[in-house]
């Protein structure tokens, strides 16, 4: 019998088994890294399991079809992590390492260098790349993981869910076209601006979509030699007093720079004000013109996770249910799908059974975002007084300038804007005495105009 | 090197981390080979390479002991570090991932059983107890 909402009382020991279907709904980083480590996971229990990722897009077509609107950057410790895993990303995915931050402010910008000075962060296309690209140089990420996950045994559906109910106490998908078939377990990896959710909501399950914002990504075509030798192999990041503007980076890809800003009601105009800024046409080669941009997307991101992402046999993963804030959105994915993964294979698949396996990795991350917000009252600050820009930078320029010193502010931007290391990790840092002293040191010594006016000839 | 490549070139002969050194870091190869060395008595005694994906370097991180052999370049070799402080804070979280570690040194444990069975069997064959 076919119903639209969850079945009440499901036993609390439900539990996959040896022939049980699983079916993933999106085929982003979150739905292939939970097909890959379900998979893996339960190959190595001794079951064996039929999972369907439905994914509609085709991650090897340019944007729109193929674009998963993000700015595209594998946090350091996420390549680290992914190492660990024996997930290599390959030369063919990534379109460029990072290896520094450039900080610019309007009193002057500073490098925040890696202490090892090596490539550990990797700036990817989710889907095969802007809307003009002509030539397919660089494979998709996305599809890289895709591709993993079908190698383990996933069945790819490219289709469009676009209805879930219920069939006899268990879900039931229906894709375009018509088709259905029920499963043991769906989890849900459609990431948040997905029409899909909607429906979900309706399951009555507890599920309500998480709280968003909107971002914009915009894509800029430079051509590689122009790239290397004007943005280089850093991420800039700009923290301009700029009304609406919260935060914005340039992301220097293979042969285009990825612009991203977040801010309050956010548009197409902000876009348009940022790129004519003389901090961004410092760093842009001679003779580029702002207006001419390759394609542009307004996405929402999530910004507070959602209360529930589970019930009896349902899961939501990465973006629909909780990940980190502003930052490392792939890195979320990456620890929720795999949590969610072993849950399901080890713990069960009843609404009590994620509740106790795999809530406290979502758990972790939402409190973890709370002293995010609080670590970005900071970078706010900064942004918006002209003396604390000038303190920070001359703070950093110190602690970059002394080889082997003690480097607390650079590294606390690093991992604030690299998402590489987790909030609570960051605020503990940002009260330490020594660190509060230099910047006190610096708030003073910032005062003085000569200052001001030496910031601007080094930058 | 391509604009892509992740970690850092070592290039032949280069040393990546040396014998008697303090270990707070383990290596994934990315490309190429590693060659890993005990270094007595001023002689080098080549144990294994080591090819793409492979972890290094891992001994000395659980141990805390210092780096018990060398290991070099074989031929150009880019090369992923991962921080000590980071890799045993994820396997806090997910020890899980220790299972790869654990299959990596199961395989090598079960390489040595073998390396001693065969070189016991070259003893016995020259007469030697």
């Amino acid at each position: 019998m076919r119903t639209a909402t969850s079945p009440a009382g499901a036993p609390a020991d439900l539990r996959l088994v040896d022939g049980s279907t699983v079916a993933v709904i999106g085929g982003g980083p979150a739905g292939s890294f939970f097909s890959y480590f379900l998979l893996q996971m339960a190959s190595r229990a001794g079951l064996a399991l039929d999972v369907d990722l439905y994914e509609p897009r085709d991650f090897l077509q340019p944007a729109p079809h193929g674009c998963n609107m993000c700015g595209g950057i594998v946090s350091e410790s996420l390549v680290q992590h992914l190492a660990m895993e024996g997930i290599t990303l390959p030369p063919s995915v990534v379109q460029r390492g990072i290896d520094s931050y450039v900080l610019h402010t309007d009193v002057g910008s500073v490098r925040i260098d890696l202490p090892l000075h090596e490539m550990r962060i990797g700036a990817v296309y989710r889907g095969a790349g802007p809307r003009d690209v002509t030539e397919r140089r660089w494979e998709s990420f996305d599809q890289h993981l895709l591709d993993r996950a079908l190698t383990c045994g996933a069945k790819h559906i490219p289709a469009r869910v676009e209805d879930v109910g219920w069939q006899n106490g268990r879900p039931l998908l229906t894709v375009r076209g018509g088709a259905a078939r029920t499963y043991d377990l769906v989890a849900v990896a459609s990431g948040v601006n997905s029409p899909t959710l909607k429906v979900l909501e309706q399951l009555q399950v507890g599920y309500r979509r998480p709280t968003l914002t909107k971002t914009l990504i915009r894509e800029y075509r430079l051509g590689e030699r122009a790239i290397s030798d004007t943005l280089g192999p850093s991420m800039h990041v700009f923290l301009l007093n700029l009304p609406r503007l919260e935060f914005a980076a340039l992301i220097p890809k293979g042969d285009y720079v990825t612009m991203c800003l977040l801010g309050e009601e956010i548009d197409s105009a902000l876009g348009d004000a940022f790129a004519r800024t003389p901090e961004v046409r410092a760093v842009m080669p001679l003779g580029w013109q702002a207006s001419e941009r390759s394609c542009q997307c307004l996405p929402h991101i999530n910004i507070k996770g959602v209360d529930k992402p589970y019930a009896d046999r349902l899961l939501f993963i990465g973006d629909c249910g909780i990940t980190r804030l502003y930052k490392d959105g792939i890195g979320a994915a990456y620890r929720t799908a795999k949590a969610a993964a072993r849950a399901a294979v080890f713990g069960g698949i009843s609404e009590a059974a994620f509740r106790r396996h795999y809530w406290p990795v979502c758990r972790t991350i939402a409190s973890d975002n709370v002293l995010g917000k609080l670590t970005f009252v900071f970078t706010q600050r900064v942004q918006r007084s002209r003396l604390l820009r000038r303190a920070v930078v001359r703070a950093v320029q110190a602690e970059q300038h002394v080889a082997g010193g003690q480097r607390r502010l650079s590294g606390i931007l690093w991992d604030m804007f690299s998402g590489s290391a987790p909030y609570r990790d960051i605020f503990t840092r940002m009260l330490h005495p020594g660190l509060l002293c230099r910047l006190a040191w610096s708030v003073a010594a910032s005062v003085g105009p000569s200052h001001a006016a030496r910031l601007v000839r080094e930058a | 090197m391509s604009p892509g490549a992740l970690g850092k070139v070592y290039h032949d002969g280069e040393v990546i981390v040396r014998q008697g050194d303090v270990g707070d870091a383990l290596f994934v190869i990315q490309e190429g080979r590693l060659e890993i060395l005990s270094e007595r008595q001023g002689k080098e005694l080549r144990i294994r390479i080591a090819g793409k994906d492979e972890l290094v370097g891992e001994m000395a991180v659980f141990e805390r002991e210092v780096r018990s052999a060398t290991v070099r370049a074989l031929g150009e070799a880019r090369v992923l570090t991962l921080d000590r402080k980071n890799f045993l804070r994820r396997i806090n979280e997910d020890p899980s991932l220790a299972f790869r570690m654990v299959e990596t040194m199961s395989r090598r444990v079960r390489e040595l059983s073998a390396e001693i069975v065969r070189l016991k069997a070259a003893l016995g064959e020259r007469g030697v107890e």
